[in-house]
């Protein structure tokens, strides 16, 4: 990737969000209201310290979504499974953990490890099914999602509940003890000088989240495992021929991307939570297609975008409050997705068509001047 | 091949006046370094079979594409019925009467016979589809051809011959009086085959003229009026069929000077690098064996080059000693090793180089760059990878090197492969395989598609890993290929390796009728 490719691909995704930003706002002028005053509302929301608290705290859960569905995109799966397989994982970890009493470090990797190992036997349900028996991997996990959440429901409500003294009528695992939860990144900021609002707290696994963006690109384009992988997502009969094994690359991608999926939601369960509860936020795995989509499986622009559509989602919050309806937040995402996809796509192709000609350029000269 | 005329235009049929139904004119088309057509001629005379015969790669389906406004020729005229036409597109061709039966079927599976064939031509009346009337018409079509066939049937429920009639009716029904037929009886079993021709013998008796694509040609002697045969995208002769025998036509096809082998020093024969024991292959679908008893061994210095008509199990071949293909008898040793039960990997590894027939569908990951490229099939090995890891940089610069001694030309290493032209693609396969110093080099068709500089190129290549000991496995339907690069020269023929011949002393007529299987013709 040279310069001007670069610049081709940053161009096309500022006029994506500014066009994304146009279309919005004439959605606002059909309903009567300003789009000046709306989006310089939802800026100036968004420049609290608690609302930025918020956004990072919002994109951490999207980013580890987005990065378990790019897993399996780059070798062309579809794992659509990505909420059914957080939120089993999510219950399943957050009941060991509050079973368990451990050292601090270990029993936070305790849980950690649970929430992937449970996310990634929950996906390779369906990777078992698409290697061995040929079944679409989009029909089988949607189904699961299904499943999964019931099966949840299910386990919550009869097994995995604390027992309460009077009767709760909160639905929960039991509490995770002060060894078992992460801390907070407060005293970092006001470090930093930064005044933090009560009621605010900064949830440290966004530095595990980093840590996870970048094994995934270590593991996708650093290893010889991600590079079979990205081999077999280009072109399955070349990679076939170079001897990838087609079904044993399957069950990997689809149980890596399972184990990804497992830890979406550890950030608010590990930092606020303490506990799996009906309030999760849930949905997380099919907003991370979208941001994986945006984001094109690349790592940092990925993060970018689980950042701009945290920010929309905590910004929106305001309009409300302005007589302008939030569902506003909703249109400026799906405009966004579309305008970033199709402008993608349109610098793929400008970009495919300048590396044509200067190859070509490249033979001609050759030709005159003879073979090297 | 006195007795045989080479005029490139046969005299029309005595008592048969009018217009001919086709007249080719020298037919030009250019892809980037590759001519596929060059001054192609031929007439089509009204109410004849006309076959049209030529290797895989002779020219024969861009002629056709042409002909069925596919695709726009450089240079030449068309005249169909006396009227020079431009085809811009295949509605074009179908106004004039041109149709064209595929050799896959394009068929909506779960729609009736009838829905299939007025799709996209439905006849309305007052905005319905006027079911009743399109019925008799197909029906009146299907009975004109001697079968009666169910309407109502979903096409899923048909089998492959029926299927193909189906086709046949969907051209006729848009008014078609002229049927294109590419390669129709490679998906039929013999007694749909007999079905089909009577078919055809029904429709010219109706005044329909039939072009008809194909390489097997006693199927062509048995049903042709005319044979014309390409040869290298030119025409090489039009003659009518009773005046043919098998042995002629294969001589026609195969040309009748062959390449002159050039000497070449031998080389010391080292152990056999690959040997393959009485190697079966069985189609579990069809219950029939793909390939039968296919024995060999090559030795290191040897090139073993494998001829035959396409479609006789050369493929299937490939995808067996490759590990592709679960073979269902015999054994593979690699140098001396039994890798009968290894996976694609483990050959790979094991010193298997492989230069695939078709590169964008087996050799080359399209929008990657060509370090990447240049790692595939070796991923696991030294300068590309260190432990788990790709090591990036010793790719880099094994890149480096293939593109500087393999004269591929690139801008760079970190280009994506797209970008290169067919010829250049070809010769970082070939660089990447020969640079990983392999025991044994399966190359299928290794200059397919290239340009005659990158093809001069890669044959250079291959001569020198030979006499440098490596062993390969040849696999070619371009006898200059064959000849010029081969020790030993095997036939195969219906999954059957039927001969083995001394390229040095090789007749034409021989080779021909080996490849056809007019030799049994004539030993039986």
């Amino acid at each position: 990737m040279n310069l001007r490719s670069a610049l081709i691909r940053l161009g096309a995704s500022l006029g994506a969000i500014l066009l994304a930003l146009a279309l919005s706002s004439i959605v606002l002028l059909i309903i009567d209201r300003s789009p000046l005053e709306a989006f310089a509302a939802m800026g100036s929301y968004a420049s609290r310290v608690d609302s930025m608290i918020s956004i990072i705290n919002r994109a951490v859960p999207l980013y580890v979504s987005a990065v378990a569905v790019a897993v399996g995109f780059q070798m062309k799966l579809f794992n659509i499974g990505v909420e059914g397989q957080y939120r089993i994982a999510a219950l399943v970890a957050a009941w060991v953990g509050g079973a368990v009493a451990l050292p601090g470090i270990l029993h936070v990797s305790l849980i950690i490890l649970v929430a992937a190992l449970v996310g990634a036997a929950w996906s390779s349900i369906a990777g078992i099914l698409k290697a061995f028996r040929g079944v679409h991997e989009v029909i089988s996990t949607i189904m699961l999602n299904f499943i999964g959440t019931g099966l949840g429901a299910w386990l919550l409500a009869n097994h995995f509940r604390e027992e309460t003294e009077g009767g709760s009528l909160i639905i929960a695992t039991a509490r995770i003890p002060e060894s078992g939860r992460l801390p907070s990144l407060n005293p970092v900021l006001e470090g930093l000088g930064v005044e933090v609002p009560s009621g605010s707290d900064l949830h440290s696994f966004v530095l595990f989240a980093i840590l996870l963006g970048v094994g995934y690109y270590v593991l996708i384009w650093r290893t010889r495992l991600g590079y079979d992988l990205r081999a077999f997502g280009a072109n399955p009969g070349a990679a076939e021929a170079s001897g990838v094994n087609l079904k044993r690359m399957t069950l990997i991608t689809m149980a890596i991307s399972g184990a990804f999926a497992g830890l979406v939601v550890m950030g608010p369960v590990l930092g606020s939570f303490h506990r799996y509860t009906t309030d999760i936020p849930i949905e997380l795995g099919f907003t991370g297609i979208a941001v994986a989509l945006v984001g094109r499986n690349r790592p940092v622009q990925m993060a970018l975008a689980a950042l701009l559509f945290a920010f929309l989602n905590r910004s929106a919050q305001i309009l409300d409050f302005r007589g302008i309806p939030k569902e506003i937040e909703t249109i400026i995402g799906g405009v966004i997705i579309l305008t970033v996809v199709i402008a993608n796509e349109l610098a793929r192709r400008v970009i495919q068509a300048q590396e044509v000609r200067d190859a070509a350029a490249k033979t001609a000269r050759d030709d005159e001047e003879g073979p090297a | 091949m006195s007795d045989v005329s080479t005029t490139e235009d046969t005299a029309p049929p005595a008592g048969n006046d009018g217009p001919p139904a086709v007249r080719l004119t020298g037919i030009t088309k250019r892809f980037p370094g590759v001519v596929a057509n060059d001054q192609i001629t031929f007439t089509v005379q009204p109410g004849e079979i006309h076959a049209l015969v030529g290797e895989n790669g002779a020219g024969k389906s861009t002629l056709m594409k042409i002909l069925y406004g596919m695709q726009r020729p450089d240079e030449g005229t068309i005249e169909v019925k006396g009227k020079e036409v431009t085809f811009r597109s295949p509605k074009d061709a179908i106004a004039k009467g041109v149709g064209m039966v595929h050799q896959h079927f394009m068929l909506a599976a779960q729609l009736t016979v009838l829905e299939n064939v007025i799709l996209g031509e439905d006849p309305s009346r007052g905005g319905a589809i006027d079911f009743r009337r399109a019925k008799e018409k197909i029906q009146q079509l299907a009975k004109t051809q001697g079968v009666p066939l169910d309407v109502n049937r979903p096409v899923e429920t048909l089998s492959v011959g029926e299927k193909q009639r189906v086709e046949i009716i969907k051209v006729l029904y848009r008014g078609a009086d002229l049927l294109i037929l590419d390669e129709p009886t490679g998906v039929l079993v013999p007694q749909e085959v007999e079905e089909l021709f009577e078919t055809l013998r029904e429709l010219t008796a109706q005044g329909v003229t039939i072009i008809f694509i194909s390489h097997k040609l006693d199927e062509v002697l048995q049903i042709a009026d005319t044979v014309t045969v390409i040869r290298r995208g030119r025409t090489v002769t039009s003659v009518p069929a009773a005046e043919l025998t098998a042995r002629q036509l294969a001589e026609l096809m195969v040309g009748s000077e062959l390449p002159t082998p050039e000497t070449r020093p031998a080389t010391d024969l080292g152990e056999a690098a690959l040997s393959v024991d009485d190697l079966r292959l069985r189609d579990p679908d069809a219950g029939r064996d793909l390939l039968h008893d296919i024995t060999f061994d090559i030795r290191g210095g040897e090139v073993l080059g494998i001829a035959g008509v396409e479609g006789n199990g050369q493929a299937e071949l490939v995808e067996v000693l490759l590990g592709l293909r679960k073979m269902s008898g015999g054994r593979v040793l690699l140098g001396g090793e039994d890798v009968t039960d290894d996976s694609t990997r483990e050959r790979r590894e094991g010193g298997m180089g492989y230069i695939p027939e078709d590169r964008h569908s087996r050799g080359l990951l399209l929008p990657a760059p060509l370090w990447e490229n240049a790692m595939l099939g070796h991923q696991g090995s030294r300068p590309f990878a260190r432990g788990a890891l790709v090591d990036r940089d010793g790719a880099r610069q094994r890149t480096a090197e293939i593109i500087e001694s393999y004269d591929v030309r690139t801008p760079g290493a970190d280009v994506a492969a797209y970008a290169l032209s067919g010829g250049n693609q070809q010769k970082l396969i070939v660089g990447r395989e020969l640079t990983a110093d392999p025991r044994v080099l399966i190359a299928a068709h290794p200059t397919r598609g290239v340009d005659v500089g990158a093809q001069a190129a890669i044959w250079e290549e291959i001569r020198r890993a030979r006499g440098e000991g490596l062993a390969v496995l040849l696999l070619s339907a371009d006898l200059d290929e064959l000849i010029g690069l081969s020790d030993r020269l095997m036939v195969i023929l219906r999954g059957r390796l039927v001969a083995e011949l001394d390229p040095q002393e090789l007749t034409p007529e021989e080779l021909g009728s080996y490849m056809t299987g007019a030799h049994e013709e004539v030993s039986s």
